[in-house]
């Protein structure tokens, strides 16, 4: 089993009202079968027995799905490896004497809490301003399979709706764009005809929620798209905005 | 990954009644977090199960019908007596935990605890090693709040105050289940006792089940010490169907 030892350059802020600096950390005996979340927890267990504040991460299925986990390592939303979350990302992806940098995902709509922790919450008020469909829930549920779907539309719904919300399209875009997880939302109802109850209203609501957070515009980059954990396309953008445009025709 | 105590290895959750409310009025435990629909047997796909049960089928009417009576209770003031203690209660437990200052980090316990749960309160179990959980995660128990040392403040964001409270819940979940898993003295669903196996004929060496004395449902009573737990069975009757053994052969 290969070890390695590494520097870490680490964003360590108190909290939202700190400054903010990169502070550089040694770790020693690195398995490269640890997760990059397994090596932070290393590195946490060194600070706390030497008297140091560990750094504080968001975390929590560590199976890549939750959504929790952020990071920018070496100027990559989830690091190096293509579609994965930092936590299925492993220390064979590194090695031995290599200088990693750990940032948080940066947003203006995205403030540090603490260390590389972000208030990601602006996500979930867009949620809210539309990401739901009218389903009676009161006992009578309608069996799933009532409804004919073509194929090819729930494959496309089920694309987008892998988006897991962690806000890597936005830690990468220039603009801090959110364009990509609003699209993803959308499109995910848009193709389905559960969703066409709210379908006038919701890109209307979501994109209006989008730009009070202070999101910014899409420049069709598609840098979004590289750094996406779940490899949402943006193909979805081009939903949102003809869902949008649809919606403004009353 | 540390998931230890797992807890699919309780075979249980927490206690609610039919319309899945727990001890607590008007706190509702649904999902994998309570005990309902899978009795003894928490594998496969069962979380999904519930969750989806619980939450299409049953709440919908059973959270309606407690909110109808409540409606019009209005907003429960900060100055009752029982809210100051209860404020005092948990400010003592984080600002205790921060001020410890001990010499052992929340991971160090968790992985001490981990390896009892791992070893002796795992897929399957015996009598010998059961006891010794017992008596090893008492002792870590004490252990952890003598010594537990936990960076930062209360008043800030701190995931490590975070994880204390946790394993601190799961140092006393940890030593429940072993007393469980030692009380319930045969195999049943997920639930493995080395001593209750068939021996010969054509189940051979497959889990024995003890229905004459085991056919109940374990309610454990919270009592602060989990040696304390008082025990309340809720028998299992079947009348349309028979309780038969499940071949694997």
């Amino acid at each position: 089993m290969s070890e390695m030892n590494l520097t870490l350059k680490i964003w360590r802020q108190k909290n939202a009202a700190d400054k903010g600096k990169m502070v550089d950390y040694k770790v020693n005996s690195i398995s490269e079968h640890m997760s990059f979340l397994e090596m932070m927890d290393v590195l946490n267990e060194q600070l706390i027995n030497s008297g140091d504040d560990p750094v504080a991460f968001d975390h929590d299925c560590r199976e890549g799905i939750c959504g929790s986990c952020s990071m920018f390592i070496n100027g990559e939303a989830h690091g190096p490896v293509k579609g994965t979350t930092t936590c299925q990302l492993h220390m064979r992806s590194f090695k031995d004497g290599d200088t990693i940098y750990i940032e948080p995902f940066r947003a203006n709509a995205f403030p540090v809490i603490k260390d590389l922790v972000v208030n990601r919450s602006s996500f979930d008020r867009i949620q809210q301003s539309g990401g739901f469909i009218s389903v009676n829930t009161s006992g009578n549920t309608q069996d799933a399979n009532a409804t004919a779907i073509p194929k090819h539309d729930a494959d496309l719904a089920m694309d987008a709706a892998a988006c897991i919300g962690c806000g890597a399209c936005v830690a990468t875009c220039k603009n801090s764009s959110a364009m990509l997880f609003v699209g993803a939302k959308i499109s995910q109802y848009a193709l389905l005809p559960q969703g066409q109850v709210e379908a006038k209203d919701r890109a209307q609501n979501m994109v209006a929620q989008m730009d009070a957070e202070g999101f910014g515009n899409c420049t069709n980059t598609g840098a979004c798209e590289v750094e996406c954990p779940k490899g949402i396309s943006i193909s979805n953008i081009a939903r949102m905005n003809r869902e949008y445009l649809s919606g403004s025709l009353k | 990954m540390m998931i230890y105590p797992a807890v699919h290895y309780t075979m249980g959750g927490v206690w609610v009644d039919y319309n899945l409310m727990t001890t607590i009025p008007g706190c509702y435990a649904i999902g994998e977090a309570n005990f309902s629909e899978h009795g003894a047997n928490r594998l496969g796909a069962s979380a999904l199960m519930q969750g989806l049960a619980d939450g299409y089928f049953v709440l919908p009417y059973t959270i309606a019908d407690y909110l109808s009576h409540d409606i019009r209770t209005g907003a429960i003031p900060t100055t009752l007596p029982e809210f100051d203690a209860a404020e005092k209660e948990v400010k003592e437990r984080l600002e205790g935990l921060v001020n410890n200052k001990g010499i052992h980090s929340v991971d160090y316990y968790h992985k001490q605890l981990g390896n009892i749960m791992w070893n002796k309160c795992g897929m399957s179990r015996n009598e010998k090693g059961l006891k010794e959980a017992i008596e090893e995660i008492a002792a870590l128990r004490e252990d952890f709040w003598k010594n537990v040392s936990v960076p930062g403040g209360a008043y800030e964001l701190n995931p490590e105050l975070e994880k204390a409270g946790r394993v601190a819940d799961f140092l006393e979940l940890g030593e429940l289940f072993a007393k469980d898993a030692l009380d319930r003295n045969e195999s049943c669903g997920g639930h493995f006792r080395e001593e209750s196996v068939e021996v010969g004929g054509p189940q051979d060496g497959e889990a024995l089940r003890d229905d004459e004395n085991y056919a109940y449902v374990a309610a454990w009573e919270y009592k602060g010490k989990p040696s304390e737990a008082v025990l309340h069975k809720e028998q299992l009757e079947f009348n349309d169907i028979k309780l038969t053994q499940r071949s694997y052969k």
